[in-house]
């Protein structure tokens, strides 16, 4: 059985790593969780995501938000950098997710061919 | 229609913080005695005047500029309507909104409930400052989750962080499971 106090052992183990307080991370990766992205699958990608970013310890965090826009190509993924450089990533599967915390947030690539401006050329 | 009452319940609450708000309290009933599941999202957002609350069912309106469709209340709206509930909206601009649905639990249209500890954990992703107020009451007992005694716990270490996001979700679904069987 949890209690709450399992997040005072959890706090420690975090102080251990680097670039876990609020606003810390180099990367923010975010999923459109509106209706629109959800009928397209992003639940399975935004639960994928946080289990991988747990098990690897990736520098980012993995939020959500509401309607991107562009509600054709859900399940849409956006990251954004440090530095406020911002790659949006279409039809977004659990694995192509996985993809971009291994190449984009693991090794600095963006993985080209997901992104929506290889979608529109 | 989403397929089950916890995605309804998660639109609910992205309205809430998509009106600023700083803290938002979700109350849950689910009794096999009194046959219902009533479900309740309050919030300290802006509110709504009266012209925006009569409208606010129409899924014609919304203030989102992406696009110009909103489904989140008519779906929980017309759900309660199918499921022989009740449905009521409550709002002030500047204080705040109460949204209560019910629906009569042993409808054979009712949604199963879905997963609470996801629809919480995605509400944190949404905004990870707001103070979250979670309270699951069944016929076998209550349980609650309030984040702010999670913060204090966390004393600095954000909710964001991606393991903690899963103890949370994977607490909330033993809690209601702990009052469920």
């Amino acid at each position: 059985m949890k209690s709450l106090e399992d997040l005072r052992r959890m706090r420690e183990e975090a102080l251990k790593k680097v670039n876990v307080r609020e606003g810390d991370k180099d990367y923010r990766v975010v999923v459109g969780m509106a209706t629109c992205g959800i009928a397209a699958g992003a639940r399975p990608v935004l639960n994928r995501l946080v289990e991988e970013a747990a098990a690897k310890d990736y520098n980012c965090t993995i939020t959500q938000t509401g309607c991107i826009g562009m509600c054709v190509y859900e399940p849409i993924v956006e990251v954004y950098g440090k530095d406020g450089a911002h790659t949006t990533y279409i039809h977004m599967d659990p694995d192509k997710a996985v993809r971009v915390l291994e190449e984009h947030i693991g090794q600095g690539h963006v993985v080209e061919e997901y992104t929506v401006n290889a979608a529109r050329k | 229609m989403m397929e089950d009452l916890a995605m309804q319940m998660l639109e609910i609450i992205m309205n809430s913080v998509h009106a600023g708000a700083g803290s938002i309290e979700i109350r849950i009933v689910d009794s096999a005695a009194e046959n219902l599941i009533s479900m309740t999202v309050s919030d300290d957002g802006c509110g709504m005047n009266k012209a925006l609350l009569q409208r606010v069912a129409d899924p014609f309106t919304t203030t989102r500029e992406t696009r110009r469709i909103g489904m989140g209340v008519p779906f929980m709206k017309g759900l309660t309507e199918q499921c022989g509930g009740r449905f009521s909206i409550r709002s002030r601009p500047g204080e705040g909104t109460i949204l209560t649905a019910t629906v009569q639990r042993d409808h054979i249209d009712t949604p199963p409930m879905g997963d609470l500890g996801e629809m919480m954990m995605n509400s944190i992703q949404a905004n990870g400052d707001i103070d979250y107020d979670f309270h699951n009451r069944t016929d076998k007992g209550e349980f609650v989750f309030d984040t702010r005694e999670a913060k204090e716990m966390l004393d600095g270490v954000s909710l964001l962080e991606p393991s903690i996001l899963l103890w949370i979700r994977d607490y909330i679904r033993e809690g209601v499971g702990s009052v469920n069987s």
